[in-house]
């Protein structure tokens, strides 16, 4: 359940960040790409903010799609797995979208 | 389900502390918003720098080892600290969520090696990797292999700071394996098929197998190795000289 410990960090990096103040929402953004469930994101949000600044918070998390963008050809499309494949017949993919694991901001006070 | 995003506001006053079974949003204004704009593993990852500027100052090369439970880790390393072991120091870091066994296993073949207990853990994070290296103090030039948690999923986000992932599979596991854990696959600079011995008595397809590897990460390289005959020990044994 890697869920836990990358929303343990979340919820660390807010706290701090909080200096104390409560933590009524957090907004992180979680590609669509990543290994990352959100549902299970969000169940274990529940349990790790408990006695901490951000109990009670609200997770809002935004999921954006994944995109790639052929080195080979120059064309864009969008990536439902990993499987780095152009229509074209190249594996020369870079994916441009979909890998994003980061906290976008959180309400205080 | 219905996401908080989408509840619609409800308007009523919000008196503080206030559960929100309902999902409703606090009005703005109750609050300031604070941007952050930082990577979840922000922290790891800087520690994980931190471990690697450490040992590249002192000529260490730590290679990550990954895989699902039983794959050959340790029986791997158990080879590789013999075989190895003359040409230049080596020293093991092992991670394990329960046990001594795969540290005493090194230590048996007297290498030095540290035990991590992860307890619920399932992985290794770059703050145990410097536990681990304070403990160690591995010799300069050092060749340091670490045996993460056997699991195929979260050793692939937590950077330890080191040189280079090896994702290891048994010929046991399925050749579609990649496709299946394409994250960890993704980030693998060699992969190890394992227990090449077993080839006559599984359906496994080397070569398909390395071909789903390269479908995620197409400049991987791909060895077969049997940790228990020897077979292909040797190109391994030249993969890890190669990473200075
Ligand atoms: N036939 C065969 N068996 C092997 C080979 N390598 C390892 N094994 C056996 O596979 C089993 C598991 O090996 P380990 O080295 O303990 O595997 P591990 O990846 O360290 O396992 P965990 O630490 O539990 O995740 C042992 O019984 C080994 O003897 C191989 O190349 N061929
Ligand atoms: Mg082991
Ligand atoms: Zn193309
Ligand atoms: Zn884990």
């Amino acid at each position: 359940m890697h869920e836990l410990a990358i929303t343990q960090s979340v919820v660390d990096a807010v706290c701090e960040r909080a200096g104390g103040r409560p933590v009524r929402s957090v907004r992180v953004r979680v590609g669509v790409l990543t290994a990352v469930v959100p549902d299970s994101m969000r169940f274990c949000f529940g349990l790790v903010t408990e006695g901490t600044a951000a109990e009670g918070a609200q997770l809002e998390i935004d999921q954006p799609p994944g995109a790639g963008r052929c080195r080979t050809c120059a064309v864009e499309f969008t990536l439902t797995d990993l499987i780095l494949l152009c229509s074209c017949g190249s594996a020369d993919v870079e994916i441009t979208s979909g890998q994003e694991l980061q906290i976008v901001s959180m309400e205080v006070g | 389900m219905l996401r908080e995003d989408d509840a619609p506001d409800h308007g009523h006053p919000h008196p503080d502390p206030h559960p929100h079974p309902h999902g409703c949003r606090r009005p703005s204004g109750a609050g300031e918003t604070v941007t952050v704009e930082q990577k979840v593993l922000a922290k790891n990852d800087l520690l994980a720098e931190r471990n690697r500027t450490w040992m590249t100052g002192r000529g260490i090369v730590a290679v990550n080892m990954m895989s699902s439970p039983g794959a050959g880790k340790t029986t791997l390393l158990e080879r590789a600290v013999t075989d190895l072991g003359g040409r230049r120091p080596v020293a093991v870091v092992e991670g394990d969520q329960e046990t001594r066994l795969d540290a005493d296993r090194i230590r048996g073949t007297g290498c030095a090696v540290v035990q991590v207990n992860t307890g619920a853990g399932c992985h290794l994070d770059a703050e145990m990797m410097r536990e681990a290296l304070t403990a160690l103090s591995p010799a300069e030039g050092s060749l340091l292999m670490v045996e993460n948690v056997g699991n195929l999923v979260c050793p692939a986000l937590f950077d330890l700071g080191e040189r280079s992932k090896v994702v290891i599979i048994s010929v046991t596991e399925g050749t579609d394996k990649p496709l299946k854990y394409p994250y960890m696959f993704a980030v693998a600079d060699l992969v190890l098929i394992n227990k090449s011995d077993l080839l006559p008595y599984v359906d496994f397809d080397v070569e398909q197998c390395a071909q789903h590897a390269r479908s995620v990460n197409p400049d991987v390289r791909v060895l077969t190795v049997s940790a228990t005959t020897g077979e292909g020990l040797a190109h391994w044994y030249d993969w890890l000289t190669e990473q200075q």
